[in-house]
């Protein structure tokens, strides 16, 4: 059957290029502009989903994105919206969450067992006996859900702008448009956005059977185009309101989040269904449902219909169904005493006008895939019964229903705008606004086209004011005349099956039941009968709920109250979202070399390092093995450009670090360094590093790696606290930084280097600024890895230039570059732990031994009076060197394997390595205070669960020679 | 379909009665008085009537029941804690959890799938293995897997994240579950209810009256309560409690969001939380992904949600699930958490006396509910802490003797 119209003026669809696209495995013509479900609704199908629940046939029933009626998937994508996707050349879809298709749903029978599943009934079985549970559990998760997801969909990348703009017009419908054009008179810059394809909101379709709106939206869109400072985007929805104005705009292909002076919501309202037994069959649809499928798409939504009326609107949707050829069999006005202007136009025509009648049911064909007739009867208003004694039946094919409306008032909602029950529109309007946010138009309480015309330009005027631009002020009037929204347009049926949530399959008497129940204040009675926790959030039900729970407890609707509407305004695409993503990593200015010498990086922090240098021939193992061996046999080298670098300026410097860390530094002797440990103000280990002091008031400090960008935040924060003289450089990226290390190390650097490193001149613990290479550096002698080692610090880009030199200098000593694990070992055997990885979060200096960095008698320093109450108490743990008593076959005990004393946990390994200098593991463990003795033996426990002994033993494992003179 | 459903077909009214219905007016003095009905504060007053007796108690909730962070969590429900003492209290937590739709007889949907936290780096690695063998050594099932055992739990899972952040193993934990939070609350409410329990929504204490030390009573928004005993249960809102008295504690409110997408056929079966990516993700019983991320890294008293969390998460989301590109989020959320600085609860008696204190629930409150309220209950009918909470007193802080579960937040914090 050929639903379609002949051409209309100002249809969206485009006759000349003609789509042939499947639905369930039928072939079918559209239009370029149809969507899924106008070209197959013109195409005379009727059955284009099933419910959720019940899996019911639906059809349409808003063509507007506020409901889920009609989902399909083409088996790439799923939970398409057909109702608003354009339908596309070569489609093939299929709805989704049916079983052998959506007219021979195997599910259907779930329909005729409804009465079994009263309102919450999954919480009332299924859980006794409990072993059950899990098969019903499965049973209920594949009838959940809705569409299958594709896991071979490809990632996509969506772009994502950022914009400013002075005020962003959300809804280009009849007041947004009025306001765009009123504020662009002031020149400032507009950007109004419409999630439709074309502007025009109600104007595009709402005709009542004249030219009249479309004349006018004419008008309006061609001033729009006099305006440059006036960007006009359709096709995009506003999807959230944030803080500050913060607005994302979703379009096809991306996102901008655009940040705006002010924000007018002209996003208008949602047509309400009015509720009555099988109010969803297919065929049953929103007035302003046919209106879209006649002056958009140019389709015929039936040939027989009755319009369903509790307001004025439904005289206006009368009239477009005639002039779109529709024999209408009666209008159902629910009203007794209103009179809608329209009528005497509608009795000129002869159309039977039936006032204080509801429509008490809608009867289905015999096959169910349509309306056969519906039965009226009259109504009561005051009390909300229908008189069944009366009952006469009308033969239709289609319903058109106009009970009223609710507010499109989401980001209002997110814009922290206090809503007020208004009694002459009988509808939630914006009470406060808050600064820089307005509303016009529909969401407003204005539904004359005259007054949405003028209340843009009240909205604009208001921002105009607002953002201190001359303007005429312009007032608009309060809603005159019958109320667009019905209170209470339900009729009961003993049969039920009158939907109030169509996404949910949420009937009348699921509401009483609820109630009955104790789920009677909005937010409960949601979340107990899932009303508008759909994918249409609540759209077309949630104005309807709060009037049943206003019903039920005898309540103004105001009292109800509404529930929180939460972002997304439409659900968002994750990769819309997402956008791009990236995953920075930092890199020494060393990186290339270590690439080119065959190291493996591994992540610390954000920053790639080195893990080994893999050598041909050699396994993992053997390679990193091989790194150890020549800094303890000669020299090697490690690329420490990744330590945290931070310069303290200014008089107060050492006061700073006085606070700051635990030790001493106002006695510090330029040229000197000492080590310094971080604790937070529980006493807890934040960190450790170097402070070297190269003049009165400047101090050079180093940083683990990962913990580097902390010390600086932490240093930051407490000098807003201290507001101390100094001033604070974070020189990480600055300065490169290289550890030569082991016996010949003093042997290499001496051939750059023309300062003398005799252990006289430069021994550890101090620093020198020299040359090296013909390149300035700052020289510290350190001891992490080995008891000879030099840090060279010098600017990063000339750090390539200085460990070239030292490569080749060392060539003769066979220097060798080593990596993050060989450095592990090497300081493992030195017997030092690292901040981090030997310490946990609740680590104090007494457990880890660092009591000697602490000097507890100065006048202050972070953590200080913890530190102190702490060291009355006895000491739970401790940290000590082990050995391992090593059997063949024995499992080596990991990382985090458990102390075992008497059955119980007596503390935990942190660092563990065979030591190729030893030949044997060695490694570092918490263990309780009775069994840190020297020379004493633990357990640990492996991960196959035996026990291994290990023997306290002494730092540092390995004494390594420092050259030329013994330390 | 199972037997319970007939009675809803063939009887002619709705058969079930109220939940809860809520009395006229308060009554002049209770033997207790509980502040907050979420799940925490009806659990306590459900276990006080069951399980001592005491029955004479008011529950008093500012807006509507499970509304707070009981109705804003993501629903897992875990006990691969760090602390011995932590997995055990978990542990009870878990146990009462899975006998307690029965207990309750309602559907709480506790489901059990499995949980995984997966390391992307060697030093996420370590923190797993001390996990399980803590885990291990109090005899819960957890145990650090490889990237094999990931995949066959959840094939659809691409283990190089894109290349971006490499999968190296996790922890796997047998008994990790969600469960449907709402109904919690509620089935707590009408069990406590049922045994005569009082509950009040839309009632908001103003003000909490010592005498000597010793509470005597409240002033609320429909009047005075004479009460010895007055127990805190209001997460985020605990320090607008405890600064009614005076009462330092050591919590910070930071917010934590959350986020939900359409609903789709059941695929992924486990839970999975990712430290490095900071992703925690489940699907729903109703075929919702349920996803959160970390705290929000600042204090805030607000529920407010904000894009950029979104952003990332759906970012992070991505890396792990390339194919979810065109799922749509459908709506998100945040909750206020009641942070604590060794990321433990803090529970049992304080300085005034019958006033007890149930908060610094975090991240982590959903999954103690009924250890939670078993534990509090116990407390307030014999004035004594059980030992299962000694560990999350909150004198531990002036004692420094924190019980240290930062390493086993779900998501780096």
């Amino acid at each position: 059957m050929n639903r379609r119209l002949e051409t209309r003026p100002g249809e969206w669809i485009d006759r000349d290029e003609p789509l042939k696209f499947s639905f369930e495995g039928k072939e079918y013509t559209g239009f370029s502009g149809d969507t899924i479900t106008s070209a197959l609704w013109a195409s005379g199908e009727r059955i284009l989903g099933r419910s959720f629940k019940y899996h019911r046939p639906r059809g349409i029933l808003s063509l507007s994105n506020h409901d889920v009626n009609i989902l399909v998937t083409d088996m790439e994508d799923t939970n398409i919206r057909a109702d608003v996707v354009n339908v596309k050349e070569g489609m093939r879809l299929l709805a989704v969450n049916t079983s052998g298709g959506v007219k021979k749903d195997k599910k259907r029978w779930l329909d005729r067992l409804s009465a079994f599943m009263p309102v919450g009934f999954y919480y009332k079985a299924f859980h006794s006996p409990r072993k059950l549970f899990p098969f019903w559990e499965n049973v209920i998760r594949k009838s959940a859900g809705l569409g299958e997801v594709n896991f071979n969909y490809p990632r996509t990348i969506k772009t994502k702008y950022h914009e400013h703009c002075d005020l962003l017009i959300v809804g280009a419908g009849t007041a947004g448009l009025s306001a765009a054009l009123h504020a662009a008179k002031c020149g400032i810059g507009i950007t109004l956005v419409d999630e439709n394809r074309q502007a025009g909101g109600s104007l595009t379709y709402d005709c009542a059977g004249d030219q009249e709106s479309k004349t006018v939206l004419r008008n309006l869109l061609d001033e729009i185009k006099h305006h440059p400072n006036i960007t006009l985007l359709t096709g995009v929805y506003a999807a959230g309101y944030y803080t500050d104005h913060y607005i994302p705009l979703v379009r096809e292909d991306g996102i901008t989040n655009m940040r705006a002076k002010a924000v007018v919501i002209a996003t208008g309202a949602y047509e309400q269904p009015p509720v009555f037994r099988n109010n969803d069959l297919p065929g049953v649809m929103l007035g302003t449902a046919a209106q879209r499928l006649i002056h958009r798409y140019s389709v015929r939504p039936f040939d027989v219909g009755v319009v369903f009326t509790a307001n004025d609107q439904g005289y206006r949707v009368a009239l477009d169904l005639l002039e779109a050829g529709v024999e209408v069999a009666a209008l159902v006005d629910l009203r007794k005493k209103a009179a809608s202007p329209l009528a005497d136009k509608l009795l000129q025509l002869n159309i039977r006008i039936l006032k204080g009648y509801c429509i008490y049911e809608a009867i289905p064909t015999g096959d169910h895939e349509g309306v056969k007739e519906v039965v009226i009867c009259p109504f009561d208003e005051s009390s909300g019964k229908p008189d069944t004694g009366d009952l006469v039946t009308i033969a239709c094919d289609g319903i058109a229903m106009c009970a009223g409306w609710a507010p499109a008032a989401a980001l209002l909602y997110q814009a922290g705008v206090s809503m007020r029950y208004d009694n002459t529109v009988n509808q939630f309007v914006p009470n406060k606004l808050p600064k820089g946010v307005f509303a016009a138009g529909k969401v407003n309480g204005r539904f004359d086209l005259e007054s949405r015309l003028k209340d843009g330009q009240r909205a604009a005027s208001e921002v105009l004011s607002m953002l201190s631009e001359t303007s005429i002020k312009v007032v608009s009037e309060p809603h005159e005349g019958n109320t667009p929204s019905h209170t209470f347009p339900f009729v009961p049926h003993p049969k039920a099956k009158n939907f109030i949530d169509f996404d949910e399959d949420i009937q009348l008497k699921d509401f009483i039941n609820a109630a009955q129940e104790g789920f009677d204040n909005i937010e409960l009675m949601k979340r107990f009968t899932t009303v508008g926790m759909g994918p249409s959030q609540g759209k077309h039900s949630n104005m309807n709920a709060i009037r049943i729970l206003a019903k039920i407890r005898d309540l103004p609707v105001e009292k109800i109250g509404s529930t929180t509407a939460r972002p997304f305004f439409h659900p968002t695409p994750i990769g819309h979202l997402a956008g791009r993503t990236f995953h920075p990593h930092r890199l020494t200015s060393l990186h290339d070399w270590h690439q080119t010498a065959q190291a493996d990086f591994i992540a610390v922090g954000a920053w790639l390092r080195p893990a080994y240098y893999s050598i041909a021939g050699l396994s993992r193992d053997d390679a990193i093995i091989q790194e150890v061996l020549s800094v303890r046999q000669a020299v090697g080298m490690i690329d420490v450009g990744t330590l945290g670098k931070i310069e303290v300026h200014g008089p107060d410097s050492a006061l700073f670090l006085e606070r700051f860390y635990t030790g001493g530094f106002a006695n510090q002797k330029i040229g000197s360094t000492r080590y310094a440990l971080a604790l937070d103000e529980a006493g807890v280990i934040l960190d450790d590093g170097i402070v070297a002091r190269l003049a009165d008031d400047l101090f050079y400090l180093t940083a683990s790696t990962s913990n580097s960008a902390m010390v600086y935040r932490e240093m930051q924060r407490w000098q807003q606290k201290w507001q101390l003289d100094i001033g604070l450089v974070n020189v990480t990226g600055y300065y490169g930084a290289i550890n030569v290390a082991g016996v010949a190390a003093r042997k290499v650097l001496s051939k750059l280097c023309k300062a003398s490193l005799s252990e006289q001149d430069f021994s550890f613990g101090s620093i020198i600024e020299t040359v090296i290479a013909e390149v300035p550096a700052r020289i510290i002698r350190v001891g992490f890895v080995s008891e000879l080692a030099y840090e060279i610090h010098v600017a990063s880009q000339d750090a390539l230039t200085v460990w070239v030199a030292l490569m080749e200098a060392g060539e003769p000593e066979k220097i060798r570059p080593f990596g993050v694990e060989a450095q592990r070992i090497l300081r493992l055997e030195m017997g030092h732990s690292i901040c981090g990885h030997d310490t946990d979060g609740l680590t104090n200096p007494l457990e880890a031994g660092l009591m000697f960095a602490v000097k507890p008698d100065k006048p202050f320093f972070i953590g200080q009076r913890s530190l102190q109450i702490i060291r009355k108490a006895p000491i739970r743990k401790s940290l000590v060197p082990f050995l391992l008593d090593h059997q063949d076959g024995m499992e080596t005990p990991k990382e985090c394997n458990l102390v075992i004393a008497q059955g119980d946990i007596a503390g935990r390994v942190t660092s563990i390595a065979f030591s190729p200098t030893l030949k044997q593991a060695i490694g570092l463990a918490y263990v309780s205070p009775e069994l840190a003795i020297q020379g004493g033996s633990f357990l640990i426990r492996t991960d196959n669960g035996s026990l291994v002994k290990a023997i306290v033993a002494q730092t540092p494992f390995v004494t390594s020679q420092i050259g030329d003179s013994k330390k | 379909m199972p037997l319970r459903l007939l009675k809803y077909a063939f009887s002619k009214e709705h058969p079930d009665p109220a939940f809860f219905t809520q009395p006229d007016s308060l009554k002049h003095s209770y033997d207790a008085v509980i502040i907050g009905g979420g799940g925490h504060g009806l659990a306590a007053a459900y276990y006080l009537a069951k399980d001592h007796g005491i029955t004479n108690v008011a529950v008093l909730e500012k807006g509507y029941l499970g509304g707070g962070n009981t109705g804003r969590n993501t629903t897992i429900v875990r006990s691969n804690y760090l602390t011995p003492e932590g997995v055990k209290f978990y542990d009870t937590s878990v146990r009462l959890f899975q006998e307690l739709s029965e207990d309750l007889n309602l559907n709480l949907f506790y489901s059990t799938r499995g949980h995984f936290t997966l390391a992307h780096t060697e030093s996420a690695m370590r923190t797993m293995r001390w996990r399980a063998e803590v885990n291990k050594h109090v005899g819960v099932e957890s145990y650090v897997v490889g990237p094999d055992d990931i995949l066959k739990a959840c094939p659809q899972i691409d283990i190089s994240c894109g290349g971006n952040a490499p999968i190296l193993g996790a922890l796997y934990h047998a008994p990790g579950s969600i469960a449907r939070h709402d109904a919690v609350a509620w089935g707590y409410a009408r069990g406590a209810y049922q045994r005569g329990v009082d509950i009040f929504q839309s009632t908001e204490v103003w003000d909490i009256k010592t005498s000597g030390g010793k509470v005597v009573g409240l002033n609320t928004s429909r009047g005075f309560i004479a009460t010895n005993k007055v127990l805190s249960a209001v997460a985020g809102f605990t320090p607008r409690i405890t600064d009614m008295l005076g009462i330092r504690t050591p919590i910070v409110i930071q917010p934590l969001q959350a986020c939900v997408t359409e609903p789709m056929k059941p695929w992924l079966d486990t839970i999975l939380v990712s430290g490095s990516l900071h992703v925690y993700v489940s699907q729903s019983s109703r075929g919702e992904l349920v996803m959160g991320a970390s705290l929000d890294p600042y204090e805030l008293h607000s529920t407010r949600s904000t894009l950029d969390f979104v952003e990332g998460l759906s970012g992070h989301i991505l890396d792990m699930f390339p194919f979810l590109s065109n799922v749509k989020v459908v709506r998100q959320w945040a909750g206020m958490a009641d942070m604590t600085p060794d990321f433990a609860p803090i529970m049992g008696k304080t300085p005034i006396e019958g006033f007890y204190l149930d908060a610094g629930w975090g991240t982590w409150g959903f999954k103690a509910t009924p250890v939670s309220g078993k534990t509090m209950a116990e407390t307030i009918a014999k004035d004594q802490a059980p030992e299962l909470i000694h560990s999350f007193r909150l004198s531990r802080f002036e004692d420094y003797e924190l019980t240290g579960e930062k390493g086993a937040a779900s998501v780096g914090h």
